[in-house]
């Protein structure tokens, strides 16, 4: 079984979001992600400054097996990405929800967070995936 | 639902993941696909390889229809026990499938085929044999594992019955023993030592428990394309199909145009391509920065411009890999592109790595 946080919001593209307080959220991938993507080898991280919108492709991570676009969760500005991934990818399958964090977001819109699905939600998508 | 090996239900114990692999339900991994490509440079690891097709060729004239069948040549095997690669070819000299044939005794033989070409690769088989009068029968009543590693032949021997494991000690490279209705190889696909065991799908699951109880490792079909790779083997549907021919696959070697005599499916083709010259190639690449290299990214030298046709990470290497076509004067440096980004890498000649060592500079 998959660990899915309950203080945590997801995308049904299988991303994490933490709401850092602050008007900044930290992305991940989930651990059921990580699991299906198998080792992970490579992680090509966002540029800082530049604004996204909800579903755009902004990270890359690649696993032996295939190369998979990591989504923007919520319109924002990109304001900080994972440097310790460039030398250790594997540090999101070894703790995808804590060090193997990806990328921070600035939110444009803070309220837009309450739409992302909560665990149960999320975990609603995985058994369906099943 | 596809087609289940004898092995499944411990396939499923052991919690790997399965996949579907030609119409075989299979593990693509079980943990880690990077722990258990190590387990097979290291030590020992086991693969449940019997989605892979068994076809015994058996009759009189079975020499003289393999010899028209094949591009490399089974009159090269001088004792039984014997074993060759080759191409299985069309009359265009295009890769129909790369098999390996055992010699069993000079009219009977058997070859081991590619999951996904086998229903092609025994109706051109049949069709050519029955002007040999030659018998082309599948087993599907035999399993196969692959226990490959520097340890591994040491470790599967005791799990090996009494009457191949004596024979099957001694063998050298490249050759097989058979008995109580299993056959041992020396051969493998992964760039180190080892054993297949052709064996009655019956007995697959005693002799893969004795496996794991003698500490090989269960490996997934994720781990053997890693291995293969950086050993610098070719895969078919990716690095070769009926498209090209085996002299544009780094295979020229297998193609036996000796004794020229020979008549074989595909030859004229071939000597028609070798006299107005081989137009690509296919050469390895190491990617110099990070990255991972892909089939199907392009590549390019400035002048000339090619194709990946396999990549990966290279576990070993601890870098990005991969096997490109590309035209004859290719330079020895070249740009991929990834994801709209020209990535340097360096052209060399595989394999990667061999028996646990590195092999590029």
């Amino acid at each position: 079984m998959s660990e899915v946080p309950s203080e945590l919001r997801y995308t049904r593209t299988h991303e994490w979001v933490r709401d850092e307080g602050d008007g900044t959220v930290t992305v991940g991938i989930t651990d059921h992600a990580q699991s299906s993507l198998g080792d992970l080898v490579f992680v090509e991280l966002p540029e800082g400054g530049g604004m996204l919108e909800a579903g755009a492709a902004c990270a890359v991570v690649e696993s032996v097996k295939a190369a998979s676009d990591i989504y923007a969760p919520l319109d924002g500005e990109m304001v900080g990405a994972n440097e310790r991934l460039a030398d250790e990818p594997e540090l999101i399958n070894s703790d995808p929800y804590g060090e193997g964090w990806i990328f921070r977001l600035r939110v444009s819109d803070e309220g837009a967070l309450d739409e992302l699905l909560d665990a149960d939600g999320y975990q609603e998508v995985l058994e369906a995936e099943e | 639902m596809g087609h289940r090996t004898a092995l499944h239900g411990r396939h499923r114990e052991a919690g790997a993941r399965l996949v579907d692999f030609a119409g075989w339900e299979m593990p693509i991994q079980y943990r880690s696909q990077i722990e258990e490509h190590h387990a097979v440079r290291r030590a020992a690891g086991a693969f449940d390889v019997s989605h892979m097709g068994v076809v015994d060729i058996e009759g009189e004239r079975a020499t003289d229809c393999l010899r028209y069948l094949l591009a490399n040549d089974v009159g090269r095997l001088e004792a039984d026990g014997r074993a060759l690669y080759t191409c299985l070819l069309n009359e265009q000299g295009g890769v129909l499938d790369d098999l390996i044939v055992y010699r069993r005794d000079p009219q009977r033989y058997r070859t081991v085929v590619n999951a996904a070409t086998r229903e092609k690769d025994l109706a051109w088989m049949r069709r050519h044999a029955e002007a040999f009068g030659v018998s082309v029968r599948y087993r599907d009543d035999l399993a196969m594992i692959a226990v490959q590693g520097p340890e591994a032949r040491e470790r599967a021997g005791p799990a090996l019955p009494m009457a191949v494991a004596e024979p099957a000690a001694a063998l050298r490279p490249f050759t097989a023993a058979e008995g109580g209705g299993w056959f041992v190889s020396r051969t493998g696909y992964t760039g180190e030592d080892g054993y297949e065991v052709i064996l009655p799908a019956d007995d697959a699951v005693a002799f893969w428990d004795a496996l794991m109880s003698a500490g090989v490792a269960p490996c997934g079909l994720g781990a053997r394309d890693t291995l293969r790779l950086e050993a610098g083997l070719n895969l078919y549907g990716q690095d070769m199909d009926e498209t090209v021919t085996p002299l544009e696959s780094n295979l020229g070697w297998t193609v036996a145009f000796e004794p020229a005599e020979r008549d074989f499916i595909g030859r004229d083709a071939l000597e028609r391509q070798r006299e107005a010259g081989v137009a690509r190639k296919l050469v390895g690449l190491v990617l110099e920065g990070r990255g991972v290299l892909r089939a199907h990214q392009t590549v390019s030298d400035g002048e000339h411009a090619g194709e990946l046709t396999s990549g990966s990470f290279a576990p070993t290497l601890g870098q990005s890999i991969g096997l490109a076509r590309v035209p004859q004067g290719f330079g020895e440096r070249c740009e991929v592109s990834i994801r709209g980004r020209a990535l340097p890498a360096r052209v060399v000649r595989p394999p990667f790595v061999r028996h646990g060592r590195p092999r590029i500079g």
